[in-house]
């Protein structure tokens, strides 16, 4: 059991300007599952790997429960680390596979015995023991790479993307037992993703990352209320939200014909910087379909049986023309192709955002 | 991200059903056609050996005057070309003692390259230190120096610094042998390693290994295809070796049976009806090796790896 600190850790690879991992800074507490998530090449792994040791730390630190393993070897950090391709050992039978880890460390075979058997238990692998990794389907290979780990008891559990290779039913299945094996085992874990489903569902925390910088780190509640700017609004949630750059008037945002009322505070932060229009996002689940509001023009209906979700154009009077806009419709009132509707944002539920700098403006 | 570049042996895409280049070609190459041509040209390969076969258990007169296909219709049997191969007290004692010559010089001159190789080729693919690249395209670009260019200045050496006598000259035979190896085991062994997937590694790293362990345990029994490979064509060079033998050798005493065959047809060549039982006795040994190392010509070791 163990705290992970990430001090202003930064990773520049040679012969690139621009750190690959940017003065990282974050926390983790001790039996927490943090997931980094983020869009590819935003340092995710590499803040991952870094963590592990197979990358370099070229500036800051970074601790394990207060102890500086920047430049210790990975076998001195007492990690185990899950693979997104599993990296089995193919000519190891999957009994080996998992005490591999065990042997290296002069662990009695006795107890190795037992570990094995009883994370093989844990992941129901008791019948593929003895079986190599080739004679195993993809669920169960990345079933092994996950006792593997746990057959180690480290402090710390790391898992690059482990899931992306798995069907969609398969991954469903896999997320759930994934947070609920955590859970039994309390170990610190840190888990990269660029799926925000998996990060939403999965962590006690998520930290979004884009362009090897930090941008924010929250709960997934937290996040999908407050996002703290522009990109984690348009990143967390799906369908993606809503977010358009309209004009500012004294009283509130201007949709088309429809205003969005906003407080006097809000305006003069939004026009900060003589800035004569702001950004606002309206989640697809935050509008209803409603006799007047922002008109928009069907053009795709996602019929999801539950509800649906209705894409289509609206002319916003920003002068970039017709934008895409996605609202979720109730099951009963499901549009045609090509009709018009009219949409209502909740009042409350918008999240407004400067223009030019992307922040967030609060309430 | 991870870059995953692997190369996974996975079994052959079942049936290729579509009209593709590669299921053409997979088609065409086990076809019946393809087979039968591939039955002819195997024939047709064996024949001079098996030719050679015969004329092995001809009589002199025989061999001397027709050709080996004169067996069918006039068969003439004889066990003279064997015995006196293997027991004619020459000047130069039984073929025995070259036979252990051979195997003296041969058993350390492929397993030295062979082991230096693995070593060599891991720390090129596998260890990260300046200069790595540049180090390998030098070792490789070795190869293109002819073995011959290399003879008198590597004696010179010899001689100038070790001046080894008699049976010590079997190290200046193996020391030869290794380095004229060397540049192409480094380069064949670093292909096979480099192309194994990096995750496997890394995993085996963060499992607490270290390179002489990730070097024994992963490493090598994933690239046993190639090191067997390597074996079989080292053992084949240095059994049928000559050149490198005798001018290392030491007359007698460190030659291999090379030698002995090429003496056995006499000065003038007139005796060269042994050299076809000669010919025969010595392929034996580097059949067994190579019947011996072909099961490890395994293919799909990597299956199950990691996920291309």
């Amino acid at each position: 059991m163990a705290t992970v600190t990430y001090k202003a850790a930064s990773r520049i690879y040679p012969g690139s300007d621009k750190p690959a991992v940017n003065k990282l800074d974050l926390e983790i507490a001790d039996g927490e599952f943090l997931v980094l998530v983020g869009p590819s090449g935003c340092g995710k792994s590499t803040s991952l790997r870094m963590l592990a040791g197979l990358e370099d730390v070229d500036e800051g630190a970074i601790l394990i429960d207060d102890r500086d393993v920047s430049n210790l070897p990975p076998k001195a950090r007492d990690i185990a680390m899950v693979f997104q391709n599993y990296a089995l050992y193919p000519h190891m039978t999957v009994y080996e596979n998992m005490a591999f880890a065990l042997k290296l460390r002069k662990t009695p075979k006795a107890e190795i015995d037992a570990r094995v058997k009883e994370a093989a238990e844990l992941l129901q692998l008791e019948d593929y023991l003895k079986r190599k990794p080739k004679a195993l389907s993809g669920g169960q290979r990345q079933r092994v790479a996950m006792g593997r780990a746990i057959v180690r008891q480290p402090q710390v559990f790391l898992m690059d993307e482990p899931l992306s290779n798995l069907d969609a039913k398969l991954r469903v299945q896999t997320r759930s037992q994934i947070a609920s094996l955590q859970k039994r085992l309390g170990v610190t874990t840190v888990y990269v993703t660029h799926d925000q489903v998996e990060a939403m569902t999965m962590g006690h925390r998520v930290a979004v990352m884009l362009d090897g910088l930090l941008q924010q780190v929250d709960t997934p509640r937290a996040l999908y209320e407050t996002p703290k700017n522009v990109f984690v609004a348009g990143f967390m949630g799906s369908p993606a939200m809503n977010i358009k750059t309209v004009p500012l008037t004294d009283t509130g945002a201007k949709f088309g014909d429809t205003l969005i009322p906003l407080t006097r505070e809000q305006v003069a932060a939004a026009g900060e910087g003589g800035q004569k229009s702001v950004t606002v996002g309206v989640r697809p689940e935050h509008c209803t379909i409603a006799d007047t509001g922002i008109a928009v023009e069907v053009e795709l209906v996602e019929e999801l049986g539950s509800d649906a979700y209705v894409y289509g154009f609206a002319e916003l009077g920003n002068g970039n023309g017709a934008e895409r806009f996605v609202v979720r419709a109730q099951g009963g009132e499901i549009p045609r192709l090509g009709e018009i509707v009219h949409i209502k944002p909740q009042v409350g539920k918008e999240h407004i955002f400067h223009a030019e700098s992307g922040e967030r403006i609060a309430v | 991200m991870t870059t995953a570049t692997v190369t996974t042996d996975q079994p052959e895409p079942k049936a290729e059903k579509g009209p593709g280049r590669a299921g053409r070609a997979k088609k065409r190459l086990t076809g019946r056609t393809a087979s039968l041509i591939a039955l002819v040209i195997a024939l047709l390969w064996t024949t001079p050996t098996f030719g050679l076969l015969l004329s092995s258990f001809r009589p002199e007169g025989e061999i001397k005057t027709n050709g080996w296909w004169n067996f069918f219709t006039d068969p003439a049997f004889t066990f003279d070309n064997y015995t006196q191969v293997l027991l004619s007290d020459t000047s130069s004692g039984r073929l025995g003692s070259y036979f252990f010559s051979s195997l003296v010089i041969t058993i350390p001159a492929v397993l030295f390259p062979v082991a230096f190789a693995s070593f060599a080729a891991y720390a090129l693919s596998w260890i990260r230190f300046k200069g790595r690249d540049t180090l390998f395209v030098l070792i490789f670009a070795l190869q293109v120096v002819p073995l011959q260019m290399a003879l008198v200045p590597l004696l010179q050496m010899f001689q100038a610094w070790f001046g080894f006598e008699d049976e010590q000259k079997f190290i200046q035979i193996w020391f030869a042998h290794t380095c004229f190896a060397l540049p192409f085991a480094v380069f064949l062994l670093h292909n096979f390693m480099s192309e194994l997937p990096g995750d496997v590694i890394e995993a085996a790293r963060v499992d607490g290994a270290n390179h002489g362990t990730i070097f024994r345990k992963i490493v090598l029994p994933l690239v046993t295809p190639a090191l067997a490979s390597l074996t079989i064509f080292q053992f084949l060079w240095v059994w049928n070796d000559l050149l490198v033998a005798l001018v290392f050798g030491n007359g007698k005493e460190t030659a291999p049976m090379t030698v002995r065959l090429a003496e056995l047809a006499g000065s003038r060549g007139e005796e060269w009806q042994r050299l076809t039982a000669g010919a025969f006795i010595s392929i034996v040994v580097p059949l067994i090796v190579f019947l011996a190392l072909q099961r490890y010509f395994v293919r799909g070791l990597l299956a199950g790896s990691v996920k291309g």
